[in-house]
């Protein structure tokens, strides 16, 4: 019980660190790192909490691609982050105050909750024991059948994600030299020459 | 002493609430505000899986996922609009998204 408590408090600290680092970061790639850094730490706590397939996705899918995206656009933009740090204490008061608010408000929601426990002894779908099932086969076994349409649905929505994404940043350069196949293949024997290069000095 | 729900719970709002914050500080930077977005949904991701594994029902676990999908589709989305705005704008002040005022 001591080893899980302390893990549970490893991982919650550095996630929480981390997230904070991703906000106070001066550097965004830094803020990016953090934010890799607190994803692996909360793939920790799902570990913990028994949910193997999300903790791994997150893993794969966050860190290892949404994360990178982060990284490539923040590196690919050349922007003065310097610059858009002014005014950065401007408005710390109104956010800590609106921050603090908040939080309080979560914790004593958090602190006074009461869960029905009819509803703890009548899940709809209840969490096979570890023994029989492995998380990942209950999971598939719930989202292929029971949840169909959401996985579809979720398939659909990445879908347009994806086509968006596509279109919105895909653009004709002028002055780029493209291959054109059928101007290629169109080539006649003559279109062709073989010269001899002179040594050093070219055509 | 036993790691409970309200351990989670505290852990996710924590986050949420650093996310929020996050939103506020970085007011001008659009990708700082995208990353509080992501926190925002890791949160909301943690809370779902803490309520799962309490309750003793995978399906908080399925809509986890969905929400991890949505959450790529989002950063996916965001990150070309930035791109393509950085491309007409040459900056990702948020103050210059002021185009469609006509």
């Amino acid at each position: 019980m001591t080893v899980t408590a302390a893990f549970f408090y490893l991982f919650a600290t550095i996630t929480v660190a981390s997230g904070f680092m991703v906000i106070a970061s001066r550097n965004p790639v830094q803020s990016v790192l953090f934010l890799i850094l607190a994803f692996v730490n909360a793939a920790g706590l799902f570990l913990m909490m028994g949910a193997e397939f999300l903790a791994m996705i997150l893993v794969i899918v966050y860190v290892g691609a949404v994360a990178v995206l982060f990284l490539f656009v923040t590196m690919m933009l050349d922007v003065d982050f310097a610059e858009l740090r002014q005014g950065f204490l401007q408005y710390l008061p109104f956010g800590a105050l609106i921050g603090v608010v908040f939080f309080l408000e979560i914790t004593l929601v958090i602190g006074a909750y009461i869960i029905d426990p009819a509803l703890v002894r009548s899940p709809s779908v209840p969490i096979p024991s570890p023994d029989i099932m492995t998380n990942t086969e209950a999971l598939g076994q719930v989202l292929y059948t029971r949840y169909f349409y959401f996985f579809q649905a979720a398939g659909l929505i990445l879908l347009v994600a994806m086509i968006g994404a596509i279109v919105l940043t895909l653009r004709d350069r002028v002055g780029v030299r493209r291959q054109n196949i059928s101007v290629q293949n169109a080539r006649t024997a003559q279109d062709v020459q073989v010269r001899k290069v002179p040594f050093r000095q070219g055509l | 002493m036993v790691i409970g729900l309200s351990h989670y719970l505290t852990v996710a709002a924590l986050l949420f609430t650093l996310g929020v914050f996050g939103i506020f500080l970085n007011r001008k930077n659009v990708i700082v505000i995208l990353m509080s977005v992501e926190l925002i949904l890791l949160a909301v991701n943690i809370n779902m899986v803490a309520f799962s594994t309490h309750m003793n029902d995978i399906v908080g676990q399925v809509f986890a996922l969905l929400i991890l999908t949505v959450a790529a589709a989002e950063a996916a989305i965001g990150l070309a609009i930035l791109v393509v705005f950085y491309r007409n704008r040459g900056s990702i002040a948020v103050e210059d998204v002021n185009m469609m005022r006509g």
